[in-house]
């Protein structure tokens, strides 16, 4: 399957989990997002060699996949797919930073592998919070909490526009991508003349739908600005969901809770 | 490339945040002030075309492989740097939230990478200038191509800003850079391909489309003010640490001269009295903290300072001193028209 077709299968998969009814669609997406970019920043917090101190936090992402029940696979194909960038640098440090610090045994383990460790964890830990954020709460909830929190409204308007028509582009797109591989000798890419006038095509599209939709907006009363149908309220539940949370990464990032764990199982074997 | 949030620190990212929400905030006042109520449709529909357009790949002509569209330097031909700014953050958003494409702390950061310097400096810096109005199509296509690249490489090195600053990778500066800036480079001069074929397939085909930037920017030379802060905070603050750490022309001469790297305390007493209204006066000597600056002995074999030399200090000076010479040619200027107006 193409690039394109598996992005497009990704975002209505993930657009069609938020419409669910779970514990967690029921909180307000600014409590959501509060408490996310809070764990994000907590993981990113801890020193680059902390590898067993970040483990606590994954039950962040485990207890809220559960709630949303976001299913595994969706997780897992997010998770394959996410930063090879942060991997292929992430890479560069066993090679660079050589200074021992582990001892497994007979074998030596340099400091870079254990900062290696320590980003392969963060990735997967703040890969699979954004997942869950997102299966949880939708695009057009989160749009009504950015604009409650203070984010423009051109910005929230343009976040609507943009997912309800990539679907409506990125489809055409796929249409023209196949019926040019259905025609083309095979494993021949596209080269740039064809390139410019295939998707120039699409481009002028792009333009004239936007036209159309804007006389439809204008047909049906539209005076300028956009209102976002907004029927969240702050609940108690949502206070206790924040606090509770923020809560639990203050502690998890304070204390060293494995090593903690580590040495009371340790004493009461002794 | 997208920066990743595994690569950051809380204090980096978050002060890209900062950034690129002044940015945003100051980009959607803009596009509000236009008043078009064509821009909300279209700006969603090209934001669409652009996320669809990455996906799509073409080969690059005289090499085996192939690349894909960026984006950024196409949004702001055209619907101008503000609109264009809008819809590659919420591109960026889109991809950060769904396909975990840069994290959600990187997106500050990625907004700025891939949205402010194309917009705000490519764009009104390089493109505009060169092709101006209504340029032919050669000369459109040497613009576009130039802004990709210089786009592109300033993406590059301040993701290699970001990613030493932030101290997670043991990867070393100059190593990072130079991977990032060759391979680069390469994206530059694809990206500004694709633009080009698809702004000179666009003005063949209704060239009118691409007014719709033009009559939303008008010549406006406060237009400028943004890119050329920008530039110049970016200059003054972060390119200073790339200065070299060698004797300039004139100072390897005096040195091969007169034997010492600094010339003897001056003995004329005007001379000697200027000298010490200067020492007085100056508050950050040789861009450094008075402390640091004493001067030294020349040595033969000196072992070479650390390059590039991330400096603190060095940023004030360039930032102070920056805002001081603006300060101080917007006074000459204000006095010369207020000389005008009152003859």
């Amino acid at each position: 399957m193409s690039r394109l077709a598996a992005a497009l299968q990704d975002l209505r998969a993930l657009d069609s989990l938020a419409l669910r009814e779970t514990a967690l669609a029921r909180r307000d997406p600014r409590a959501k997002l509060a408490v996310t970019l809070c764990f994000i920043v907590t993981v990113l917090s801890f020193g680059r060699y902390q590898v067993a101190a970040l483990l606590p936090l994954a039950l962040f992402p485990a207890v809220l996949s559960a709630q949303a029940q976001v299913p595994g696979r969706v997780l897992r194909r997010t998770l394959w797919l996410a930063s090879p960038f942060a991997l292929m640098v992430g890479l560069a440090n066993p090679w660079f930073d050589r200074t021992p610090m582990l001892a497994l045994g007979g074998i030596e383990l340099g400091a870079g592998w254990v900062s290696f460790g320590s980003i392969l964890l963060r990735v997967t830990l703040t890969v699979s919070a954004t997942v869950v954020l997102l299966g949880s709460t939708g695009m057009h909830a989160l749009c009504v909490g950015l604009s409650r929190l203070g984010v423009p409204r051109v910005f929230t308007a343009q976040l609507l526009f943009l997912q309800r028509y990539v679907h409506v582009l990125a489809e055409e797109a796929l249409r023209i991508s196949t019926a040019h591989r259905l025609r083309a000798a095979p494993g021949r890419r596209l080269p740039l003349s064809l390139y410019a006038s295939l998707m120039g095509q699409l481009l002028l599209r792009a333009f004239d739908r936007a036209a159309r939709v804007h006389q439809a907006m204008l047909a049906r009363g539209f005076d300028g600005e956009l209102r976002i149908v907004e029927d969240w309220r702050w609940q108690r539940a949502d206070t206790l969901f924040v606090g509770l949370w923020c809560g639990y990464f203050a502690l998890a990032r304070a204390v060293d809770l494995p090593l903690a764990l580590g040495r009371l199982i340790t004493n009461v074997w002794a | 490339m997208h920066m990743a949030d595994a690569l950051l620190s809380p204090g980096t990212g978050v002060l890209m945040w900062v950034a690129s929400c002044a940015v945003m905030s100051v980009a959607a006042r803009r596009v509000q002030q236009r008043a078009d109520d064509r821009m909300m449709p279209l700006m969603g529909m090209l934001g669409a075309f652009v996320f669809a357009a990455q996906m799509v790949n073409f080969s690059i002509p005289g090499t085996g492989s192939s690349g894909h569209l960026g984006g950024g330097l196409l949004l702001a031909i055209l619907l101008g740097p503000h609109a264009a700014f809008v819809v590659v953050a919420s591109v960026l958003t889109v991809q950060a939230l769904f396909f975990a494409d840069g994290g959600l702390l990187a997106l500050g950061a990625n907004m700025f990478n891939l949205g402010v310097l194309p917009c705000y400096l490519a764009y009104p810096l390089v493109y505009r200038p060169l092709a101006g109005r209504s340029p032919g199509p050669r000369r459109a296509a040497f613009a576009t191509l130039l802004a990709a690249v210089l786009a592109l490489q300033l993406g590059a090195l301040a993701v290699v800003l970001q990613t030493v600053a932030s101290g997670i990778s043991s990867l070393p500066a100059s190593a990072f850079l130079g991977l990032m800036l060759p391979i680069h480079l390469a994206i530059g001069v694809v990206e500004g391909l694709a633009t080009a074929a698809l702004v000179g397939f666009l003005r063949r085909a209704r060239p009118e489309l691409l007014d719709i930037s033009a009559s939303g920017m008008a010549a406006d030379r406060r237009q400028l003010l943004l890119p050329l802060t920008l530039a110049a905070a970016l200059t003054g603050g972060v390119l200073s640490w790339f200065a070299s750490t060698q004797p300039d022309g004139l100072e390897w001469s005096v040195a091969r001269v007169a034997g010492t790297a600094l010339p003897a305390a001056p003995s004329q007493e005007l001379h000697a009295a200027l000298d010490g209204v200067q020492q007085r006066l100056a508050w950050l000597p040789d861009y450094a903290l008075a402390a640091a600056a004493a001067p030294e002995p020349a040595q033969e074999h000196a072992a070479p300072a650390a390059w590039p030399e991330v400096n603190a200090v060095t940023t004030v000076a360039g930032l102070v001193g920056g805002a001081a010479t603006f300060a101080l040619v917007m006074l000459i200027g204000l006095f010369l028209r207020r000389r005008r107006a009152r003859h």
